[in-house]
């Protein structure tokens, strides 16, 4: 990491960071050295971190007056609004915080997909973020179902049931879920086990994301692979904190609007009705952040195959790596590339807009119309986009356009002047 | 550069000020509903008092009610006893109070029955005093609920009470 050995100034630091190398830690993330080019796409990672400790720490406090019992629950979660000091504000800052962590978790992956930093050697990081991801929307929905209200209740056995799809054992394994015949106490003192074990499996993989990220450094926005540390570089510090608190504070910006001005825009209100296991909600639909891969589900008419589908969907994320087959990682430089990546986009917004909608007519056609999108995109588009795309050349290195003095790279490149300097 | 523009504030320097003023008061504004959850809540200050029918007491007798989670002695004392604690010189007294302070009623004496030392519960007609004597580390109190002997640094406290009528108190 660091290319020079840290020796600590004073002799206790000394004495301490020779039994326990915090210090050179501290000094290794201070002085990290960062792509200069790194755009404001990149301050979610920092955003990201933002938003778990957030979660835990508001999480923890919840967990001081909630109950949980099925005979309870609802009332607590009213006794936190009502009755518990700034209870309000902190469940809505928890309940919108989930929110806003995906929308963070969302813009990452996409920025990743963008400019190719799943690529080779940054392949374990990707792997790592997948499974954050994957943890993330385990947590949210067992978070979702502990105010025990009717879309946590029915939320709850919709998805239990999707294990129910596996032959042969799958009605024991949702028994099993459940710890009885269907969704009821037993499934929610678990799930409020599993939602407060989960975010520190998440703070530990992470901490792996953040080191397996450490290791060859930060992608940027050319995607070209730098010297570090160079004139390609800054020193993590000042430069991309003092980048990363203004976007933190712009994206709280965003975040306070939702607490204090719409807190219960995001939610559903069926969910402040007690949960009925007599009645379901006229119309279902999980929260927003998992609608794409609901519309999957549904646009599958078997009920195995519409599970393994929703699952296929997050399993192809995983291989990413391997599907894309091109070289280049920056999709600055892929024209073709470039509007597939876009195409991706709309069919996720697509996916996710069908699955607020009722699955029927002409809703279900979108719906499985983008359903093969998307596997085509991961599955056959990236594999031979890779091997037949011509790409435009890249830069030799982040300040070549800049010293050269002009955006085209082939000129800059035959600029005499410019070799000079380099 | 010169001394004086040394010392002279600068743009930045009134910035960072800024910065960090408008920080910390950002800061305090999280921190604070972050500790304060953990006060009492609006449904445990909705408790905070409690109504009792004394009127089955007889002299001599105590019952003992729950009042913000913790017990309250209501002892209906005799004679005897009220004038033994009547009786008590003040200079005798590890804490000094008068037993007519203590018992606006003196047939009623109505206390936190929890012992000042550590928070336990006094037994009922015991210890060198034939009134309360705290179990967990030896505290004798006398018939006005007063530290006599053992570790306890002041007497049992009287809370907040009124008489609705004659047969109710409320407490808190």
């Amino acid at each position: 990491m660091s290319d020079h050995e840290y020796t600590p100034k004073s002799k206790v630091g000394k004495w301490f960071n020779d039994r326990l190398p915090l210090l050179t830690l501290a000094n290794h993330l201070t002085d990290y050295p960062t792509p200069k080019n790194l755009n404001y796409w990149w301050t979610f990672g920092g955003i990201l971190t933002f938003c778990l400790i957030t979660q835990i720490i508001t999480g923890i406090v919840l967990g001081m007056h909630y109950v949980a019992h099925a005979d309870l629950a609802f009332q607590s979660v009213e006794h936190i609004m009502r009755d518990v000091n700034y209870g309000w504000l902190i469940r809505y800052v928890h309940a919108n915080g989930a929110s806003m962590f995906f929308l963070a978790v969302y813009i990452h992956i996409f920025r990743s997909l963008y400019y190719g930093s799943y690529k080779s050697p940054r392949e374990v990081i990707w792997i790592i973020g997948m499974l954050i991801y994957f943890l993330m929307m385990a947590t949210a929905f067992m978070g979702y179902v502990l105010p025990w209200g009717q879309m946590s209740f029915w939320g709850a056995t919709v998805i239990t049931n999707l294990f129910s799809a596996i032959p042969l054992v799958g009605e024991s394994i949702t028994n099993w879920l459940w710890g009885g015949y269907s969704v009821d106490n037993p499934t929610l003192t678990r799930f409020f086990s599993l939602h407060y074990l989960f975010p520190f499996l998440i703070l530990g993989l992470v901490v792996l994301h953040i080191w397996a990220l450490h290791v060859p450094g930060n992608n940027n926005p050319i995607g070209i692979d730098i010297k570090k540390p160079s004139k390609d570089t800054v020193p993590f510090h000042p430069y991309i904190v003092i980048k990363d608190a203004f976007a933190l504070l712009i994206f709280l910006l965003i975040f306070a609007f939702f607490v204090f001005f719409s807190p219960n825009i995001l939610g559903h209100a069926d969910n402040y009705i007690e949960a009925n296991p007599l009645v379901t909600p006229a119309h279902i639909v999980p929260e927003w952040y998992l609608l794409p891969f609901y519309a999957i589900l549904r646009s599958v008419p078997d009920k195995l195959l519409g599970v393994i589908a929703m699952f296929a969907a997050i399993f192809v994320l995983v291989i990413l790596p391997w599907l894309d087959t091109s070289k280049v990682r920056s999709t600055v430089f892929r024209p073709i590339y470039k509007q597939f990546y876009w195409f991706l986009v709309a069919d996720v917004l697509i996916l996710g807009y069908v699955g607020a909608m009722p699955a029927e007519g002409l809703y279900l056609l979108i719906a499985r119309v983008a359903t093969a999108y998307y596997f085509a995109h991961f599955l056959i588009i990236l594999p031979f986009l890779g091997m037949k795309e011509k790409t435009t050349p890249l830069p030799l290195s982040i300040t070549e356009p800049v010293l050269g003095g002009s955006a085209d790279m082939a000129i800059a490149r035959n600029n005499s002047d410019f070799k000079e300097k380099l | 550069m010169s001394d004086s523009e040394k010392k002279k504030p600068n743009r930045r320097d009134f910035i960072v000020t800024a910065t960090t003023a408008a920080g910390a008061v950002g800061v305090g504004a999280v921190v604070w509903p972050l500790v304060d959850q953990m006060n009492p809540d609006a449904s445990v200050k909705a408790l905070a008092s409690t109504e009792v029918d004394i009127s089955a007491v007889e002299p001599g007798q105590s019952i003992t009610v729950l009042w913000r989670g913790k017990p309250v002695f209501i002892k209906r004392r005799t004679q005897d006893e009220i004038d033994s604690a009547r009786a008590v010189d003040l200079s005798e007294l590890k804490h000094p109070e008068k037993d007519e302070d203590r018992a606006k009623n003196p047939e009623w004496l109505v206390m936190l029955g929890v012992c000042t030392h550590l928070g336990c519960v006094p037994l009922n007609d015991k210890g060198d005093y034939g009134a309360w004597f705290c179990p967990c580390h030896g505290s004798h109190y006398d018939t006005s609920g007063r530290i006599r002997k053992g570790p306890a640094p002041t007497n049992m406290e009287v809370p907040k009470y009124e008489f609705v009528n004659s047969n109710t108190i409320k407490i808190g």
